[in-house]
């Protein structure tokens, strides 16, 4: 083929070094300067005294993430081993709330979990309760699986897709029991699909400042908060936002190296 | 049948990055011929379809048409149009705006094309079907579009590539008759390119074989199958049986442990050479007529003929014969002088020996 | 028999988990109470007050107009992307790829915040630069930070959608396809329009709805970029931290009704073999 139009990529090329690339040094330059610009490590060394901010964001986010793979992975392969048709349908009805604005999702939580919300009064109708559930860290790892599940299901759905039931249906027939099937065979086969689905739901959870501030009451510090009040909170300290931001990246990237990476055929249908 | 030839590379060479596709090939293609280039896949022929439609420009060489170096030249701007691998029809057009498609860009009169169009779909027996999209044809109807998108624009050469590749057995039958007829109606020349050498001796005018990248022969289909200039082609086309030998004097050949009269002369005295024999030239007799005798291995019914290996101390032979011998009979094989075929044992001379 | 009942069981839960709480909001959309909580009666109070709301409706044309505009840029820069990547080597391509998973896997905190300090920064810059208050650069360093601002952001975090949509469906396509167009007599030019862009357009169409939404359902990018502007969820976003404000619930019924009637449609063209677009999810984190 005759090939002149290469050129043709790059006014994408430039525009994603100029708002892609150009940003990202700009939060490293930010991170190690301070606000008179000289150089400085004193916004990471500052980052200490958040490191309890840190650990239950981690550990909220790995929570949610866990609980995510366990309700998902059945409906997951329930998913793929139906007929087409179904397929289609059941897909679409786990899809559909994510087309829902995640904030409007989140508030129909709130209005549910408050003190005097409908889950109470419901309860509250056998003499169980009221519960403090609102503002709690339960609450917030409650958001983040429902915001976040989907995220789960569709890689997982995909990988499983991809195992011939010829293979499954061997298996049985060399007479391997339940546990066995999925132990040996489903479970390795659909890896792929769990390492995507593990760093779709746990990137977006660790990085969350809306779900904190919504259902843990505004209480609870993550990261994305602190990084948000940096940035437009009233501390407002882009330096130390940066560092901040600097570290959520770098813990993200270490995640996903751990995880053995993130094959670009994973996302396929996630895209 | 002109001699001037219509197309002709010189020296061309074709490399993808490390790897040689085509090496020093020179090849002149006459007018209004069916020419077949005919090869294992790997071996160079559709690359060298690809740089006489122009999609692919060669390393080195050059490429002329009618006389005029057209190595630089575009594909649009080759009289020369092709017929896809897997037809190529365009999905968002229906069958009469793929045909229409090299008409409309000459900016012909709406009348005319339509006319012309119409022609070509009735010449391909596809008369009706100007509606349908490309998409819901048979791989028979899809392949006649595509040769109807080809030639509605009178191109001076129409390439082939592998065209009847995708089709059962008696489609492909059926379109190797109606191409032969097509290309002698409209009287154009035909590059076809093809794995299969059935389909290359029943339609060409000329076959030229290659193998990694070379010519090893070209000729007429008889030339092709009677007299391979080596090892490569003899084995190639049709089956056959391959023995080393020596030729001690002309008009004599030994192999197989025997001395056989031959009918081939010029060769250095006690030359090592390459003998072909066909399985369907030998002739099976008594022991005791035989020029050399075997015992029969295996025996498989092949519908026209019994095909027999026997075992003979040069070698396994393959037999073709129209009567049975038992596996374990004994029997004595005859070839007459002219049955055997005689080769250098240098196989690049000979081709190169062709190119000429 | 008894996998079965527990298989029923489990999606019963999971799918009441799903829909529960949206069931619930768009129930009380009806109330005519303020209560979240007590159902008062039947009544059309909350979207009576949600259409005269001037916060929401100038929020819901500034999302439209974004939307619009950044996904027709973005669809446009992407699929020019696709064709130039498909024609590259195989580092140039690798780069531009990685380049191109930035911004999706990067969580969107940081999108957000590494784009406005670039806004700030620029904003700045300008500012010095500009000798007066008047003139072009003084106008762009007072406006940056607005919808100049949430334009560029949208395009940048649809880009790499449309590129991973629409180059590989140029990289399926059949490579013979545009060569019978240049046989035909096609040069280049006419060839990529004749042929292969019909060949894409399905892709092309729906990467540019999957830019739409994205662009429209976006908050935590635009929050940081949008200056003193309100594109709809940062105005969702304030009506939330108001608490008791039913209207949202009338929001939110509208929205999950118009999506369920656009994912029908899409569905049933699918069917028919119409809409090729991939599987989508939205990118609301």
């Amino acid at each position: 083929m005759y090939s002149r139009s290469k050129a043709s990529a790059s006014p994408y090329l430039i525009w994603m070094v100029l708002f892609t690339v150009l940003p990202l040094a700009l939060v490293v330059y930010f991170a190690f300067t301070d606000q008179a610009g000289n150089p400085t490590l004193s916004n990471i060394t500052a980052l200490g005294g958040y490191a309890m901010v840190f650990v239950l964001s981690l550990a909220l986010a790995a929570i949610a993430t866990a609980l995510c793979l366990v309700i998902a992975y059945p409906v997951s392969y329930l998913l793929s081993r139906l007929r087409a048709g179904q397929q289609g349908i059941l897909l679409m009805l786990v899809m559909l709330p994510m087309w829902m604005n995640f904030l409007l999702r989140t508030y129909a939580w709130m209005s549910l979990l408050e003190r005097n919300g409908l889950i109470n009064r419901f309860l509250g109708l056998f003499g169980i309760g009221p519960f403090e559930m609102i503002n709690t860290n339960g609450a917030i790892v409650l958001g983040m699986v429902y915001n976040f599940l989907p995220y789960m299901i569709l890689p997982l759905y995909n990988a499983m897709l991809k195992i011939d039931k010829n293979v499954i249906e061997a298996a049985e027939d060399l007479g391997a029991g339940t546990l066995y099937k999925f132990s040996r065979v489903v479970l390795p086969l659909s890896k792929p699909g769990i390492r995507t689905g593990l760093i779709m739901v746990f990137v977006p959870s660790v990085s969350t400042f809306i779900i904190s501030k919504m259902l843990g009451g505004g209480d609870t510090w993550l990261i994305g908060d602190l990084i948000e009040a940096q940035f437009l909170g009233n501390t407002y300290n882009y330096n130390l936002g940066s560092a901040m931001s600097l570290v959520l990246m770098v813990v993200v990237l270490l995640i996903m190296s751990v995880m053995g990476g993130f094959d670009s055929e994973d996302m396929e249908g996630v895209i | 049948m002109a001699e001037n030839p219509v197309v002709s590379l010189r020296n061309i060479a074709v490399d993808f990055g490390e790897e040689a596709v085509l090496q020093n090939l020179s090849l002149d293609i006459l007018d209004k011929t069916f020419v077949t280039l005919l090869g294992p896949s790997g071996c160079g022929k559709t690359t060298t379809l690809r740089v006489i439609g122009g999609f692919l420009k060669p390393s080195m060489g050059k490429v002329y048409f009618d006389g005029q170096d057209i190595t630089e030249l575009p594909p649009y701007k080759r009289q020369v149009n092709t017929v896809f691998q897997k037809y190529a029809l365009f999905p968002h057009l229906n069958v009469f705006e793929n045909v229409a498609f090299g008409l409309r860009l000459k900016k012909l009169p709406e009348d005319e094309i339509r006319q012309s169009v119409l022609e070509m779909l009735e010449l391909l027996g596809l008369k009706g079907f100007e509606r349908r999209g490309s998409e819901n044809l048979s791989g028979g109807q899809q392949q006649r579009v595509a040769i109807a998108r080809a030639l509605v624009n009178k191109p001076r050469v129409l390439l082939l590539d592998e065209p009847l590749g995708a089709l059962d057995l008696k489609l492909r039958k059926e379109m190797q008759t109606e191409l032969k007829r097509i290309q002698q109606a409209l009287a154009i020349t035909f590059v076809y390119v093809t794995h299969d050498q059935e389909e290359a001796l029943t339609m060409s005018d000329t076959v030229v074989v290659m193998n990694q990248g070379e010519i090893q022969q070209i000729g007429t289909p008889e030339d092709i199958y009677n007299e391979p200039k080596n090892a490569f082609v003899a084995d190639f086309i049709g089956e056959s049986n391959l023995f080393d030998g020596r030729m001690p004097k002309d008009y004599l050949v030994e192999f197989a442990g025997t001395e056989w009269p031959c009918v081939d002369a010029g060769f250095t005295p006690n030359e090592l050479v390459q003998v072909v024999v066909r399985p369907e030239d030998i002739t099976v007799v008594p022991p005791i007529e035989g020029q050399v005798t075997g015992v029969v291995k295996s025996l498989v019914f092949k519908g026209v003929h019994w095909e027999m290996v026997v075992e003979q101390a040069g070698g396994e032979w393959l037999v073709q014969s129209t009567d049975a011998s038992q596996p374990g009979d004994l029997i004595g094989m005859r070839l007459d002088p002219d049955e055997i075929h005689i080769m250098h044992r240098c196989e690049e001379a000979s081709a190169h020996v062709q190119q000429e | 028999m008894g996998t079965k009942v527990m298989k029923r069981v489990y999606l019963v839960l999971l799918f009441s988990f799903l829909y529960v709480p949206i069931a619930i909001m768009i129930a009380f959309s009806f109330n005519s109470e303020k209560s979240r909580t007590i159902f008062g009666g039947f009544s059309f109070r909350w979207y009576e007050q949600l259409f005269r709301d001037e916060m929401v409706l100038s929020a819901l044309a500034l999302s439209v107009f974004i939307a619009i505009v950044s996904a027709v840029l973005a669809t446009l820069i992407g699929t020019m992307a696709s064709v130039g990547i498909n024609r590259m080597g195989r580092i140039s391509r690798s780069v531009t790829l990685n380049i191109s998973y930035i911004p999706i896997l990067n969580p969107e905190i940081i999108t957000g915040v590494s784009m406005m300090l670039l806004f700030v920064v620029a904003k700045n810059g300008l500012a010095g630069l500009a000798e007066s208050d008047v003139g072009a650069l003084a106008w762009l360093a007072k406006n940056l930070l607005g919808i100049p601002s949430l334009l560029i952001t949208h395009i940048t975090f649809n880009l790499p959608y449309v590129l991973f949509m629409v180059s590989p469906k140029l990289r399926q396509m059949d490579i013979r396809l545009y060569e019978a167009a240049l046989d035909l007599g096609c040069n280049e030019r006419q060839a990529f329009f004749k042929v292969v862009l019909p060949e894409i357009m399905p892709a092309i169409f729906s990467a540019f709805l999957i830019c739409l939404t994205y662009s429209i359902d976006d908050f935590t990018i635009s929050y940081f970029t949008a200056g003193n502007r309100q594109t709809l969820p940062i105005a969702i976003y304030a009506m939330t931290r108001r608490r008791v404000s039913p209207e949202i619930n009338a929001l939110s019924a509208i929205i999950f009704f118009v999506i369920l009637a656009i994912i029908l449609v899409a569905n049933l063209r699918e069917r028919r073999g119409a809409y090729k677009g991939g599987r989508i999810l939205p990118a609301g984190k």
